[in-house]
């Protein structure tokens, strides 16, 4: 008898926070509606996902396709960035590579973020020994500068775009597990959690239905901050020659083959940056907006 | 103080043996025998038998580590898998032109930073502020290897001022300076913005203001030093990104410092050469960090000691 009413008032717990959480939502998207910066960000990246979805459809050449006659052709009406050293239409590679640098960009902060998430979450909430270790572990992998751990990592694995996401993930842990951990200590502190555990819930339970919904704010917003740095960095270590290879359109390493060309074609160096420049733009915005209506806390 | 200092002293012990742990697990993640990798293609058996042996691969992982630390503390490296050359004299001939590009750049982005900051606090919302805020909204945006590119056919190319590459005199130091040092400006001209209008608004300066202080001197003497403050953590967390960033101009500028040499090693799969650099940048960047720390509280006495 005990066990039904039990079950009976967690899920009434769960759906009241349900009920909340969707309160929530509409609040933060009128926030985000009000915040003129934001709102740029958005349009910004959702004109990049609209090219990750509809690029290579509209594509008006096959990015790889060689045509050496038609090499070092300045931006015309039939090749609107002009073509490569190749031959190959820049506008065409650009297209098809927003799949690669959006793509490395996404899957390095997921990758980053989930492990980041659940050391916090695991830090934060156990404390003691467990949060000991775990924080010098993060001490030490923020101990690396820049990129240089994400250079060290790819240097271990061999120069390709799995690697690079790989490795530029691997650097953005620190910093989801650091917020994590301080969010998570706060929460668990909270009367709710009390309540739940009087109910019986197990760890696992209160750490991914109670506290994980409520520290989602400080993620997201970390989230859009380190899709920036981490667009940034792939591209980075493409223009190095240590991710996407030849002949891939990935826009850093075309960069770094237009770099090549500046005397002749300087336009085969501009194209991929501008696109680069505005799409880590749009993340800065967005992740400035978002931080300003979510988690004001964070300013600074 | 000295008690402080002493503290962050100690701490620093466990996170530098970290770091020379990760680094010499990164030749424990290379797939597949680390000895044929490193005798490169083609290598006879027993060159790959020596080299393990040379290498100590044969021994457990704690004792190759041990081993790597008490070579470490001899200042040796091991040996570049190039040349031959000790990793730790590779290192010293090319540390100090990156000490001497970082130090250039990191006076650009607090000298650019702080003035573009000061500025936009003074009249903020006005089309100056706005206008510098856009710059330094573009600063944090643009890729340094691309500005790098821009600013070299610029100045290079089309205007023939500055030298397209190298690192022979002041000349060419300008360029890859400017480059490395406008993205950190850009946040510090952000951070001194934001820091400054929080403090301007404090009671302490409407008093000022009550006295019949000048303008400039409540900026500069009152508000600007305790808008100090979160500056000067930016100002060292910046320093990190500016030594890694260090990888990618030096490359684009051709400059022969540490962070080509690393990015060199990689391509050639010169393993010794890149633990060697990864850990010295590493290394430095622990110490800056303590140095920012001790900065940090002597400009904010009222921290908490803990």
């Amino acid at each position: 008898m005990d066990k039904v009413t039990t079950t009976i008032d967690h899920s009434v717990l769960v759906n009241a926070r349900k009920a909340s959480r969707k309160k929530n939502l509409v609040s933060f998207l009128n926030k985000i509606k009000k915040n003129k910066a934001a709102v740029a960000g958005g349009i910004i990246i959702l004109l990049y996902i609209l090219m990750f979805l509809i690029g290579p459809i509209i594509a008006p050449y096959d990015p790889f396709d060689v045509q050496l006659d038609q090499k070092l052709q300045g931006p015309s009406l039939d090749h609107l960035m002009g073509t490569d050293d190749k031959g190959r239409d820049i506008l065409s590679r650009i297209l098809y590579g927003s799949r690669l640098s959006l793509g490395v960009g996404i899957s390095a902060v997921l990758f980053g973020g989930t492990i980041g998430t659940i050391l916090g979450l695991i830090s934060g909430y156990y404390g003691k020994w467990v949060d000991s270790i775990i924080s010098r572990i993060l001490d030490i992998m923020l101990a690396f500068p820049g990129i240089l751990l994400a250079l060290a990592i790819v240097s271990a694995l061999g120069p390709s775009l799995i690697n690079v996401t790989i490795a530029v993930g691997f650097f953005s842990i620190p910093m989801f597990a650091r917020i994590v951990r301080g969010s998570t200590m706060e929460v668990k502190k909270l009367e709710y959690i009390d309540a739940v555990k009087t109910l019986g819930a197990n760890d696992m339970t209160i750490l991914i239905k109670h506290i994980f919904p409520n520290i989602l704010s400080p993620i997201i917003v970390q989230a859009s901050m380190r899709l920036a740095t981490a667009i940034l960095s792939a591209a980075g270590l493409s223009f190095l020659g240590l991710g996407a290879q030849p002949p891939s359109p990935e826009w850093g390493a075309m960069l770094s083959n237009g770099r090549d060309f500046l005397f002749t074609a300087p336009y085969m160096a501009l194209f991929p940056g501008i696109m680069i420049s505005i799409l880590v733009l749009g993340f800065n915005l967005f992740g400035d907006g978002l931080r300003d209506a979510l988690d004001p806390r964070m300013k600074n | 103080m000295t008690l402080f200092i002493l503290k962050r002293l100690a701490q620093i012990i466990p996170v530098t043996l970290g770091v020379t742990l990760v680094v010499f697990l990164i030749m424990q993640m290379i797939p597949g025998d680390p000895a044929i990798i490193l005798a490169g293609e083609g290598a006879s058996q027993e060159t790959v038998a020596e080299l393990r042996e040379n290498l100590g691969l044969n021994k457990p992982l704690a004792v190759q580590y041990t081993d790597y630390i008490k070579n470490l503390l001899q200042g040796d490296m091991g040996h570049s898998l190039k040349n031959n050359q000790p990793v730790f004299e590779e290192i010293t001939a090319r540390l100090p032109i990156t000490i001497e590009l970082a130090f250039y750049s990191i006076l650009i982005t607090i000298v650019l930073g702080l003035v573009a900051g000061i500025i936009s606090a003074i009249r903020p919302y006005s089309f100056m502020d706005v206008g510098l805020m856009i710059v330094a909204l573009l600063g944090i945006s643009l890729p340094s290897f691309w500005l790098g590119i821009l600013l070299m056919y610029l100045f290079s190319v089309q205007l023939h001022w500055l030298p397209v590459a190298g690192w022979d005199s002041a000349k060419h130091i300008i360029l890859p300076a400017v480059t490395l040092g406008a993205g950190g400006a850009a946040i510090v001209a952000r951070m001194t913005r934001s820091s400054m209008l929080e403090v301007v608004n404090q009671d302490y300066i409407r008093t000022a203001k009550a006295k019949g202080l000048k303008g400039y001197i409540i900026i500069l003497k009152h508000a600007l030093r305790n808008a100090l403050i979160p500056v000067i953590t930016v100002v060292g967390l910046q320093f990190g990104s500016l030594l890694g960033g260090t990888v990618l101009v030096e490359s684009v500028f051709a400059v022969n410092g540490l962070g080509r040499m690393i990015v060199d090693a990689i391509r050639t799969r010169d393993i010794p050469i890149v633990q060697g650099g990864v850990l010295v940048a590493s290394l430095i960047f622990v110490f800056i960090n303590l140095f920012v720390d001790i900065l940090y509280r002597i400009f904010n006495k009222r921290m908490d000691l803990n």
